[in-house]
């Protein structure tokens, strides 16, 4: 890879589930390093109330939609080197992966930089990513990705309810929930096929109930990696990760159990 | 809340908080630990033999304790402290409260010590004894810390050591296992045992002190050389069983077993001011440059300016520079100063009993 001069960065847009004001910071910080390097930063973000869109943060700022149509002018406009889409949430990562599978990116030359396009796939797209779970040999839910009612009918039939439903590529779980009967999963899975860029849902079996446990690691291209920490939700699995506290480090799990994660992770 | 409690520390400083667990007065040199998890594996590891362990994690005992999180037969520490700790404990494994347990088996706690505090002091003075007592006043306290017996001149392996071998688990006549490995106990931490064994060991666990030739005897295929208690420069009955055996097997060293493989070699081991107690010390490996997550529970380290007959430093620590591994140029000796067994802590460098292991196993087709 060339030396990188002009890097676009996506911001994170409004705050929502799923592209918190995390992400407004995480940007405003990699604006800060690009040009700590010497790097022009050109900066898009749909919400002028961030940190990231203030003066001497970025060199460039667009306050724009984040839409492919836009960012795709702005970068025939601006030409730059280099996209840096993994800081600006959910929106950022979609957006990434449109860019690419239409072909801009390569039409101008724009290096995707951070999370390789594959790997944003793979965590993205619930069947690539249950894929990689059971190459790695770690166990996943019963579950299976339908594209219509029918297909989920048949499903909870052999699984048994209840069912919940994830439309892909919307990590904050827009356009999902949790169906305890027929009736509720056939209006779910219709909601879910309507919000899913994909036009899929995974439907798998509901772990209502359970503990939710989530752990932040690093990891570099030579497999370096570091667990930053590893939480806990105070509420257990069913109540929505935007409506509960989530707690660091874990406090319910012992040793074995902390590390026994941490190594899957 | 216990009754009022006192932490007394030899320069003097004095901690107030509440008893619980045990109610006697206990003395020790005061350590502390930066883990979030696993106090129980903590408390029952011999290498806490005659200390006072503070928890730097302000909340402790959530998750209660359980029968099979044993790292030795007991409680090891003769105190702990912590800034809470969880009366109603809440996990589905657990089979009572942190503080029935001290009681149970002993050994006086103390909370509603800020123990950040208290770390930052033993971090600033290094560590020192102290005294943890619900019955005696402040003054007692400090006219009782100047006769206490010292941390650095008692030979704490003596006391947690086993002094009849054992096997782990299996029977002896098991054909379909692997290796047998003699494990030389000095404080041993059960999980070490436990991942052998999974590897497909038969393992014995001997006295360290045992007569080399009765070690022979036993036809060992590799020895482990276990962590322990105290200041290795006390052991010189162990450095040279390993100096002896070191020439005759494949060696590998755990925390203290790697000071004796260091001392068996001519190296000098110091104090450190404050130890590495905690999950999450980066190591350096030299030869790779990739560095590893341990865990670490020593006070003492070699000294790697006088190393020599064919010793080297193989991996150090990112934080002070300090020998955390060593292997020998031709001898299959390797030893580790941090532990490979976690318990607590991370499992990502278990991969090093399975090098070891092949190590052995290289020697075994070759003799």
């Amino acid at each position: 890879m060339s030396k990188i001069s002009k890097v676009l960065v996506i911001g994170s847009g409004p705050i929502i589930i799923g592209q918190a004001a995390e992400f407004d910071y995480a940007g405003t910080q990699a604006c800060k390093s690009l040009r700590e390097e010497g790097i022009t930063t050109v900066l898009v973000n749909s919400n002028p109330a961030t940190i990231m869109t203030d003066e001497g943060i970025a060199d460039i700022v667009y306050i724009e939609p984040l839409t492919a149509d836009v960012i795709a002018r702005i970068i025939k406009q601006e030409r730059p080197d280099g996209l840096l889409p993994t800081l600006g949430g959910q929106t950022g990562l979609n957006l990434a992966v449109e860019l690419a599978d239409a072909g801009i990116l390569d039409k101008y030359g724009v290096n995707l930089l951070g999370t390789p396009l594959e790997t944003i796939k793979k965590a993205e797209e619930r069947s690539l990513f249950k894929q990689l779970i059971l190459d790695i040999g770690e166990p996943v839910p019963k579950s299976a990705t339908v594209h219509s009612i029918k297909e989920a009918k048949e499903l909870a039939e052999s699984i048994g309810l209840p069912l919940i439903v994830r439309p892909s590529y919307t990590l904050g779980g827009t356009g999902g929930g949790i169906a305890h009967t027929m009736e509720e999963l056939e209006y779910t899975v219709a909601s879910g096929l309507s919000s899913s860029l994909s036009h899929e849902v995974l439907v798998e079996k509901c772990l209502l109930g359970w503990k939710e446990i989530e752990y932040e690691v690093m990891r570099d291209a030579a497999d370096n990696c570091i667990t930053v920490c590893n939480m806990e939700n105070i509420d257990p699995m069913g109540v929505h990760t935007g409506d509960s506290i989530v707690v660091a480090p874990s406090q319910t799990l012992t040793d074995k159990e902390y590390q026994m994660l941490r190594s899957a992770s | 809340m216990g009754k009022r409690a006192l932490l007394t520390l030899e320069d003097g400083s004095i901690y107030e908080g509440y008893s619980f667990g045990a109610k006697d007065t206990t003395y020790g040199e005061v350590v502390f630990n930066t883990s979030m998890s696993g106090y129980q594996e903590m408390l029952t590891d011999p290498s806490y033999a005659g200390q006072i362990l503070v928890l730097t994690y302000p909340l402790i005992g959530n998750y209660g304790v359980n029968d099979s999180y044993f790292e030795s037969k007991q409680v090891q520490v003769r105190g702990l402290v912590v800034r809470e700790h969880c009366p109603v404990p809440s996990h589905w494994q657990s089979t009572g409260s942190l503080s029935e347990f001290l009681q149970t088996n002993g050994v006086p706690g103390i909370s509603g010590v800020d123990s950040r505090a208290l770390t930052r002091r033993l971090r600033s003075t290094g560590v020192m004894m102290g005294i943890m007592t619900s019955e005696m006043t402040p003054e007692e306290t400090l006219q009782e810390l100047k006769g206490l017996p010292r941390y650095d001149s008692t030979d704490f392996v003596k006391q947690v050591a086993i002094d009849k071998k054992y096997q782990w688990g299996l029977t002896s006549d098991d054909a379909a296992l692997l290796h047998h490995i003699v494990i030389v106990d000095m404080g041993l931490k059960y999980n070490i045992a436990r991942i052998l064994t999974q590897l497909g060991c038969l393992v014995t666990v001997v006295p360290c002190t045992m007569a080399v030739e009765d070690i022979l005897n036993l036809k060992p295929d590799g020895i482990v050389l276990s962590p322990g208690p105290g200041d290795p420069a006390l052991l010189d009955y162990i450095t040279k069983t390993v100096r002896k055996l070191a020439q005759r097997k494949p060696v590998m060293g755990i925390c203290l077993g790697h000071q004796m493989i260091g001392t068996a070699f001519g190296a000098r081991t110091f104090k450190l001011k404050f130890g590495h107690r905690g999950g999450n010390h980066p190591v350096r490996d030299l030869a790779s440059g990739r560095v590893y997550i341990t865990t670490q529970n020593h006070g003492y380290a070699v000294d790697a300016d006088n190393l020599k007959g064919g010793l080297e430093v193989s991996q150090i620590n990112l934080n002070d520079g300090t020998v955390e591994g060593l292997r020998h140029r031709e001898l299959p000796v390797i030893s580790i100063q941090y532990h490979s067994e976690g318990s607590p802590g991370p499992q990502d460098n278990v991969y090093l009993f399975d090098r070891f292991l092949k190590i052995v196993k290289e020697r075994s087709t070759i003799v």
